[in-house]
């Protein structure tokens, strides 16, 4: 009881926060309300028993995808430009995009529902993971053993997207002429 | 801010902490919640507040970006290796469970390993961003 309470009011502030964002012109107070969503969604995860995705959460996006925004706004403009064209595009859009989003709702299981396939046909890890790995936190031995696979695709995304943002942003050491 | 002696003495007091946690963080990630991808951010946030306190060339004194080059590709190669040598061990790649004299040390070894190669990678990206961002005149 006292759980869905506290969800509900995390998820309440979520869309405060959330219209507070789409609202503001300024883009350090949008930063500011980036970093709120991020902390937000990390006490949501919290509740939700998920303390590894929260700290993820909590680390990347409150932390340093904070600092990230305020050294690409130090590079930039701090205010919003207004907007080129009409508004009405965007909207429908965004409308369309939400009503295929909500309608993708509607074939979900039932939430925390014990009678989904994946709690009953999938490989059993919980039961497995201390005899197999010997690792009492099961998301680590899943990320690192059973789907290691999974994990050095990710580490391979983390590092194109590092040579990536290198490549794009790094000043060249030889010849100053380089804008 | 690099004069402002409130956010200087701060940081003073709270940067070590922050790499002893994320050292926690990565060895205790077996029994608790964590791993190489979060104590790798822990990392990168240590080195990130330095910079911002002391500015940019200090910080590069401390980790260049040499050091970064290196460890950019260095821990998705000690990835790949551990899985080439459980390859080599006779197992499928990344099945661990010849790493060590039985399967559960196996096992354990090779998520050790895995987990460094991710903490190595991400905290480099990470910093090394930052460096780009921060190294970066207005233009």
């Amino acid at each position: 009881m006292i759980e869905t309470s506290v969800t509900i009011v995390i998820l309440l502030m979520l869309g405060a926060v959330t219209i507070g964002i789409v609202r503001v012109r300024g883009l350090f107070a949008a930063v500011v309300l980036l970093g709120i969503y991020s902390f937000l969604m990390a006490t949501l995860f919290i509740v939700l028993d998920a303390v590894d995705v929260a700290m993820t959460e909590a680390a990347v996006g409150a932390g340093v995808s904070t600092v990230f925004f305020l050294g690409a706004l130090y590079l930039t403009d701090t205010v919003e430009a207004p907007p080129v064209h009409g508004q009405f595009m965007p909207l429908v859009v965004a409308l369309v995009t939400a009503g295929a989003l909500v309608w993708g709702l509607s074939d979900l299981p039932e939430f925390g529902s014990p009678n989904q396939p994946i709690h009953q046909q999938g490989a059993d890890y919980l039961a497995r993971s201390m005899t197999d790995t010997g690792i009492p936190n099961v998301v680590t031995s899943v990320l690192a053993s059973y789907r290691g696979f999974d994990t050095l695709g990710e580490t391979t995304v983390v590092f194109t997207a590092g040579i990536g943002v290198l490549v794009l942003l790094r000043r060249r050491r030889n010849g100053k002429e380089g804008s | 801010m690099r004069f402002d002696i409130v956010l200087r003495v701060a940081t003073k007091f709270i940067l070590a902490p922050l790499l002893l946690f994320a050292l926690y963080v990565q060895f205790h990630g077996d029994y608790g919640p964590g791993g190489g991808f979060q104590a790798g951010v822990i990392a990168a946030a240590a080195v990130i507040l330095y910079g911002l306190i002391v500015g940019l060339a200090p910080v590069q004194r401390l980790v260049p970006m040499g050091l970064l080059e290196v460890m950019i590709p260095g821990g998705v190669l000690i990835y790949m290796a551990v899985g080439i040598a459980s390859f080599f061990l006779g197992d499928n790649f990344l099945d661990y469970d010849h790493l060590a004299h039985d399967a559960v040390h196996g096992q354990e070894w090779g998520v050790f390993l895995v987990e460094i190669g991710v903490f190595v990678t991400v905290s480099s990206t990470m910093v090394a961003i930052f460096y780009a961002f921060a190294g970066r005149g207005r233009s």
